[in-house]
């Protein structure tokens, strides 16, 4: 059972809706104190009735925000700390984080887009499947797990600082660009450990470069052609303008590429009987 | 060099004094056994006993016989413990099979009975009286609040009451097979029978084909670790979704669809590129504790406007503590999945040696979540071999409030267990992709042959309420003390809270 510690209030969190100031096209919502349950029942409503641009204010942790939400058009600003599976299977809308975001953002995604303008947690954009992910600090462990393309949908996912272990594990598509520019860990290495373990499609690009022992072994690691660079700039380009930074500069290091070998990294391994 | 050490396990026998030469049987089997010259001549090494063949000769000539090389007597190293060995030294291979554990460990199910009444209080006949075995899957609130009606009767309280339960007409669904180890004609067979006979298919971990559509509402939709086909739209279409931790076959490890598999239309559902292998993780990396478990129960219910949402799990050895653990983090209810149960493909060593029988998941899990007082918040569906209605009545008496089938379901359309589900090749046109083959399955048939198998379970198991004198199987739930053991040692009894027959 939630934890009741007075009337109405679980796990410190009101269970009340909260304020919806409407103007025009924009419903500001105020967060403060408000469980997420509720809060996202005021955020979906918003946008039933047709608000492109819910702005929440006082955020503080507050779970799935634009979780399972389906829309075109439709912006919601985040100012505070997001919590836990931010844009979760989210398909179509965008969210910008004024702030920092904690675990799962863009976990299993379909469409959309995500700006957070701070450090994110673990986990983020774990089976995603389309959409961009636009992280301008340091990401945790387990970042791009899994993330896979189908058809026209090819996930990115773009992050400014430094990543922990297993960047990139079992990835099977879309695109994975990590930078280590706007880090807080400047001293420790660019990523992890087991970049890209498992990795049977799509791309990861480090600015910078790598040790083969910090990498999967079904990773081919080379220097990223004029080609590659070529096709990552308009990702690239899009990503400095919503984090406000300079391309040439990103651009002034040489980029790694990791590959797999294979997209059937285990085809050899069984012995049918 | 021999090629291999490992001969024939049977032998195509064909009465050519009989055969037609027809050639139905080259055309039949899905393993390339048969080579037509003149007259049909098999490949032993190549048969796989699933009677495809046999089934379809019009002269009833073909008989397939066990190999009977005689190898010197060794208890210790059996014929297969010696070809096991045999193959990985060829290969070097981790050894790939299918269907359920084949090995002879105890059958918990034959070792228990059932009671009846006698003199004292009357049985109940079913054939004239109501019997219900309706059932309803989720969490059930503590109490129930009333309030007068004003005529000096009571009724339900403004918001009281069981809320987004899912409401089954028998306590038998089917259980998650997903589109891709299974052709799209096995799904819409299970969808359309669950449709009649009010009951649910799961999607398993596959996605949902178009063609299921008008089925959703019988349709529990899966979300395994590889997240494949799961965006908002399929889980809004769900009655119900259920988080796929792990299963009985395989517990602990993840699954593998080879990329020979990958088609066309399963890579549109699984919403992957055709050719790749589709690799499921062995565990949901974004759950490494049952607080995270909670996280995504809670993040299914707000992406899907909460409908139910279960929690499948593999019966492993502390299986109670992780049940009770899944109750509390909100899951609306658990499906425990027995080592015997089936799989399109897995390592011999994990099918065979990995997990707990059903029977006794059932009875801990249950003994525990009543002991902590929170078995109404969950409901759990039992499944791993239940291969008849006893083993319906058998489960539910030891605390399931309903039981899954997927072997005997698949055996409905026609499956005879000859365990080759991992070669792609099924020559029912069950476990397989290629069109020639899967098209032996017409969906009316299947949901027809389905639907006669859960009916007659149905009517057993109605026979067996009224044998035990109640008229409902809400009745026989948990009820262990209508069950006896025969041939259980004393632990084993304890441990199911089961009494030995005679006492
Ligand atoms: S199906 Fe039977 S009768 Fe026909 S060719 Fe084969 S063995 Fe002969
Ligand atoms: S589904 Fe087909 S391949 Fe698998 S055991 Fe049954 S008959 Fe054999």
């Amino acid at each position: 059972m939630p934890r009741q510690m007075a009337p109405g209030v679980t796990e410190g969190y009101l269970k009340v809706a909260p304020t919806v100031v409407r103007d025009g096209d924009t419903a500001t919502i105020d967060a403060t104190g408000i469980y997420y349950r509720q809060l996202n029942e005021a955020i979906r409503g918003a946008i039933a009735e047709g608000a492109t641009r819910v702005v929440l204010n006082n955020v503080n942790g507050q779970r799935y925000i634009g979780t399972g939400v389906k829309a075109k058009g439709v912006t919601i600003e985040v100012h505070g700390t997001a919590g836990n599976d931010m844009a979760m299977f989210m398909d179509g809308p965008t969210i910008e984080v004024f702030g920092a975001a904690q675990d799962g953002v863009g976990n299993t995604m379909n469409a959309g887009k995500v700006i957070v303008h701070g450090d994110a947690g673990d986990v983020l954009g774990y089976g995603m499947r389309g959409g961009a992910v636009y992280v301008k600090g340091d990401v945790g462990y387990r970042v791009g797990i899994h993330m896979k393309a189908y058809e026209s949908l090819i996930p990115i996912m773009v992050c400014g600082g430094n990543a922990r272990d297993f960047f990139g594990e079992y990835m099977a598509g879309g695109i994975l660009v990590l930078l280590g520019m706007n880090t807080q860990f400047a001293e420790q290495p660019l990523v992890g450990s087991f970049v890209g373990a498992g990795m049977h499609g799509g791309v990861i690009y480090l600015r910078g470069t790598v040790e083969s022992w910090q990498c999967g072994k079904e990773v081919g690691i080379t220097e990223a052609t004029e080609e590659d660079m070529a096709a990552l700039k308009p990702t690239l380009a899009d990503y400095c303008d919503a984090q406000g930074m300079d391309l040439a500069e990103v651009l002034s290091v040489p980029f790694t590429k990791l590959a797999p070998f294979s997209h059937r990294p285990y085809g050899k391994m069984y012995a049918p009987m | 060099m021999p090629t291999s050490f490992i001969q024939p396990e049977f032998k195509v026998k064909i009465d050519y004094d009989k055969c037609h030469k027809c050639g139905r049987c080259v055309q039949q089997c899905g393993w390339g056994v048969y080579n037509f010259n003149e007259r049909p001549i098999p490949d032993d090494a190549k048969c796989r006993a699933c009677h495809r063949c046999v089934t379809y000769c019009p002269a009833h000539c073909i008989s397939i016989e066990k190999n009977q090389l005689a190898y010197r007597d060794n208890d210790n190293w059996s014929p297969a413990a010696r070809k096991a060995v045999w193959r990985q030294a060829e290969t070097g291979g981790v050894l790939l099979t299918s269907m359920g554990n084949p090995l002879p460990y105890t059958r918990i199910f034959d070792h228990l009975v059932l009671d009846a009444c006698q003199v004292t209080n009357p049985s109940i006949d079913p054939l004239r009286e109501p019997m219900e075995l309706r059932t309803f899957i989720g969490h059930k609130p503590d109490s129930v609040g009333v309030e007068s009606d004003g005529q000096g009767g009571f009724r339900l309280a403004e918001g009281e009451g069981m809320k987004n339960n899912l409401k089954l007409d028998t306590p038998i669904l089917f259980s998650p097979m997903s589109y891709g180890s299974v052709s799209l004609n096995v799904h819409k067979s299970l969808a359309m029978a669950a449709q009649r006979l009010g009951t649910f298919m799961n999607t398993g971990e596959g996605g949902l084909h178009a063609d299921l559509y008008p089925y959703q509402d019988n349709v529990i939709v899966q979300v395994a670790s590889g997240r494949f086909g799961v965006n908002p739209d399929y889980l809004n279409r769900g009655a119900a979704i259920e988080i796929k931790i792990g299963q009985g076959a395989k517990p602990g490890i993840g699954g593998h669809l080879p990329g020979e598999k990958i088609n066309k239309e399963v890579s549109g559902t699984r919403m992957i590129p055709q050719g790749t292998d589709a690799i499921s993780p062995a565990p949901h990396h974004d759950i490494y504790s049952i607080e995270d478990l909670r996280q995504l129960i809670y993040a299914l219910k707000e992406a899907s406007g909460y409908k139910p949402v279960g929690v499948k799990i593999a019966a492993v050895h502390n299986v109670a503590a992780i049940a009770s653990g899944i109750v509390r983090a909100g899951a609306d209810y658990v499906y425990l999945d027995g080592f015997k149960g089936g799989t399109g493909a897995a390592p011999q060593v994990i099918r065979d040696h990995i997990g707990i029988p059903i029977e006794i998941a059932i009875a801990a899990v249950d003994q525990r979540l009543r002991d902590e007082g929170i078995r109404n918040w969950a409901s759990v569906i039992a499944a791993g071999s239940i291969r008849s209605s006893a083993d319906v009545a058998k489960a539910i008496a030891l605390g399931a409030d309903a039981v899954a089938i997927g072997s005997a379901s698949l055996m409905a359309l026609g499956c005879h267990l000859c365990q080759s589900c991992h070669t792609g090749s099924c020559s029912w046109g069950i476990t397989t992709q290629k069109p020639e083959l899967t098209r032996r399955i017409d969906p009316e048939w299947g949901a027809e042959q389905l639907t006669n198998l859960v009916h007659a379970w149905s009517h057993e198991l109605q026979e067996i309420l009224g044998a035990l004198g109640v008229n409902a199987v809400e009745s026989l739930r948990g009820s262990r003390e209508r069950l006896r053991s025969i041939g259980l040692d004393e632990q084993m009894n304890k441990v199911l809270g089961v009494k030995p027959a005679g006492m």
